[in-house]
């Protein structure tokens, strides 16, 4: 095992793809600004039957399982002790720190009474009861413990003398000796929350649909997050490295794709068990919107399986097309529990508006644009030599 | 020194131990928790959909007491100037409206096929509340003595968890405004503060006790407004348990048989309407709805026609509760896992240090 060597990319960062990127931030940062001014309902669809809308869907539940990488490459590498997937952990890290950060962005946009939302810290307000009070708090702590985490980043790129000037040498000293703390609650609060978000739709009774409504719904959404987690990982280490010809992580991904594809086994076995358990069974094939639905899922599900535990796993391109079912999978599982199947009834219908998604694309965007100027200006990947980064992108 | 296969299971099953042992704690994990019961002086609404007219005074009354504006749908607005509230529905504006369903040729009322009925819709004050259980910042409390479920848009932080979780999706987010706030039926609650009866909390004050207070207590002004203003009886107020013993009177007579319907407060001294009762469903909605609640409904179609949804005996909080104390009871689980963790990384971290120097910058 070589010693692992982080570098900035280099190369420029303010390149056409950053530019069209921020062209959405701006469009969104225009509509947002209308929300403010003008309240909800002026730049989104929803309504009083569907409350939650895209922003929460697709920025805060997609999109931190989209930044569970961190927490998925910090399970295998420092509770399994897998060491041997060290160089993914940092820019899966930053991933997570974007994902969560964006997500939190993403909630401030969305609470109706955004000034009050302090109150999720003050004990005298809480009720514990609430699963949106633990997943408030979790979610914070945990974006503290990822901007902590990835803290080194930024002091091994100062130069020695500024970092003695504000004894951040000292504060060094101090992460590197309590980083297993910080390692262990990185693992700790995303199987919280995770879960929890599946806990938040237990409260729907009758308005979710039996192929989703379980009592099993924590773990389904824990286990799919970190398929996910390890489904991010993949994706972006093979984009990073077509785009800036970086250090092929093949190998590597050949044997994370068998991790992956244990949890999805297991993801899809505890789903139709439970269905069967429940007498369930005859809805998946009734043939409607959705059964048709979950059976989908499923099939997305189980797609990378037989793609990740075959040889085409050494493959990069299967390894891609792996990554993106996982992902697929996940975002649709979390889609059809939230907005697609749920059911108010009254005859209330949701379709997010043009002003709505150019919001949650306009914050993806702002998510890759940062990442982007992070993986060239700190040392996130995993280096050669500096003779490696040919082209300027 | 290598972290061992054994040393980590070894590790891992006393976290995972641990972990099981307090979750098998709880008797039947992921059982729904006990249901609430009602409270000492719970105070409630019959609703007699039978006798409804339809006249909608009640929604009038209602946002005259609450101070709501008009309802003025984009359609209407050629000739509705701001002085005729058409309400539709439940909004950010209106806490309480009359919905109609028709069938066929509406030919008789209170029929289900070619017939048509009125139904009120406004928040229920469930025993054990959807809203209550979700809200993170305790906007949404029930009245441990009278049950009134409350909201408080000082404390609330605009979630819409509530909007969500409710099984009658009573509260409503003002989504076209800056500043939106939840709207939903407080019981007149700012009504009910001045009345005499209703805002002692002691409880050995009951109207068997206070007939004097009755009939103070029933004075215009001084209950909710709706069952205040209801010219039938049809929106009746009153004490829970009454109100449950006067709806099943009601059940046991036979239809067409002359009864006087109380109006304005159950027990109070106001003229009765006296009129033949109707044909009903063979039950009281919101007996058992959910966990029970604290409005109830009779009606002569079936609820589920009327928009109100066909629900278990227990409530999805208590489905909810369930699942999250038996994971998190007093925050033993996460605890011994964070433990297990903890020890895990701090091996795990020191034997990477070990085969990795630091990376270091010259100033």
């Amino acid at each position: 095992m070589s010693a692992a060597v982080h570098q900035p990319l280099g190369g420029k960062v303010v390149t056409k793809p950053f530019l069209i990127l921020g062209l959405f931030v701006l469009l969104a940062a225009y509509f947002i600004a209308r929300r403010f001014l003008f309240g909800m309902g002026d730049v989104s669809n929803m309504n009083n039957g569907f409350p939650i809308g895209t922003w929460v869907v697709l920025d805060v539940v997609i999109g931190t399982a989209f930044g569970c990488g961190g927490f998925a490459m910090a399970l295998l590498i420092y509770i399994f002790n897998r060491h041997t997937y060290h160089p993914l952990m940092r820019p899966a890290l930053l991933g997570g720190v974007f994902g969560y950060t964006l997500g939190g962005l993403a909630v401030m946009i969305d609470l109706g009474r955004y000034w009050h939302a302090f109150h999720l810290l003050m004990p005298w307000y809480a009720q514990p009861n609430s699963v949106i009070l633990e997943i408030g708090l979790c979610v914070m702590a945990y974006i503290t413990v990822l901007w902590l985490e990835f803290w080194p980043a930024f002091l091994e790129r100062m130069p020695l003398g500024f970092k003695q000037r504000f004894g951040l040498d000292k504060v060094q000293v101090l992460l590197k000796r309590y980083m297993y703390v910080l390692v262990a609650l990185g693992v700790l609060l995303p199987t919280m929350h995770q879960s929890s978000l599946g806990t938040v739709l237990l409260i729907l009774g009758h308005k979710l649909p039996p192929l989703w409504n379980t009592p099993w719904l924590p773990l389904l959404f824990l286990s799919s997050a970190l398929a996910m987690g390890y489904g991010v990982v993949m994706l972006e280490a093979t984009l990073v490295h077509r785009a800036f010809n970086t250090r092929s992580e093949v190998t590597l991904f050949a044997r994370l794709s068998r991790v992956a594809a244990g949890l999805l086994i297991g993801f899809s076995l505890l789903r139709w068990a439970d269905l069967l358990y429940r007498g369930h069974l005859d809805l998946a094939f009734a043939g409607d919107l959705n059964g048709n639905l979950f059976l989908l899922e499923t099939g997305l599900f189980l797609a990378p399986v037989f793609i990740l535990l075959s040889d085409r796993r050494w493959s990069q391109r299967w390894q891609f097309i792996g990554a993106v079912c996982i992902l697929a999978a996940g975002s649709l599982y979390r889609l059809d529990a939230y907005l697609i199947t749920l059911q108010p009834g009254n005859g209330w219908t949701y379709f997010p508006s043009a002003p709505e998604l150019l919001i949650t694309i306009g914050i993806v965007c702002l998510e890759i644009m940062l990442y982007l100027l992070f993986i060239k200006t700190l040392p996130v990947l995993h280096g050669g030599t500096a003779a490696a980064y040919g082209r300027p992108s | 020194m290598s972290l061992s296969r054994r040393q980590f299971l070894r590790g891992a099953a006393g976290a995972v131990a641990t972990t099981a042992a307090s979750v098998a704690d709880a008797a039947a994990p992921f059982a729904p928790r006990a249901n609430k019961p009602l409270p000492p002086k719970a105070i409630g609404m019959l609703y007699d959909s039978t006798q409804c007219i339809g006249c909608k005074a009640c929604v009038s009354a209602c946002k005259d007491a609450n101070g709501m504006p008009v309802e003025q749908p984009q359609a209407l607005a050629g000739w509705n100037e701001g002085t005729w509230d058409t309400a539709e529905d439940l909004s950010g504006k209106t806490l309480n409206v009359i919905r109609v369903y028709q069938h066929g040729t509406m030919a008789q009322k209170d029929q289900e096929v070619n017939g048509y009925a009125f139904i009120k819709r406004h928040c229920l004050h469930c025993l054990d509340p959807s809203c209550v259980s979700v809200c993170p910042v305790s906007a949404m409390r029930k009245n441990p003595i009278t049950g009134i479920v409350t909201h408080d848009p000082d404390a609330c932080i605009g979630c819409r968890y509530c909007v969500l979780g409710c099984p009658f999706n009573v509260p409503h987010y003002q989504f076209d405004e800056a500043l939106g706030q939840i709207a939903k039926c407080q019981f007149c609650q700012h009504l009910l503060k001045d009345n005499p009866l209703f805002s002692n909390p002691d409880p050995q004050v009951t109207p068997a006790t206070d007939a004097k207070l009755l009939s103070e207590a029933s004075q215009p002004g001084r209950i909710p407004a709706c069952c205040d203003v209801c010219p039938t009886g049809a929106s009746l107020f009153g004490w829970v348990e009454e109100l449950q013993a006067e709806a099943e009177r009601r059940l046991a007579l036979k239809p067409g048989v002359v009864y006087d319907f109380p109006r304005g407060l159950l027990g109070g001294d106001r003229a009765p309407n006296t009129a033949p009762v109707g044909q009903y469903q063979p039950r009281v909605y919101g007996e058992k709805e959910s966990g029970g609640t604290q409005v109830r409904y009779l009606t002569g179609v079936p609820p589920e026609k009327l928009g109100l949804p066909t629900l278990p005996d227990h409530s999805s909080a208590a489905v909810t509760e369930g699942v999250q104390h038996t994971l998190y009871k007093g925050l033993i689980a996460p605890l011994a896992l964070l433990g297990g963790l903890v020890m895990l990384a701090r091996r795990s971290v020191k034997q990477d240090d070990e085969a990795q120097p630091d990376q270091e910058r010259p100033s």
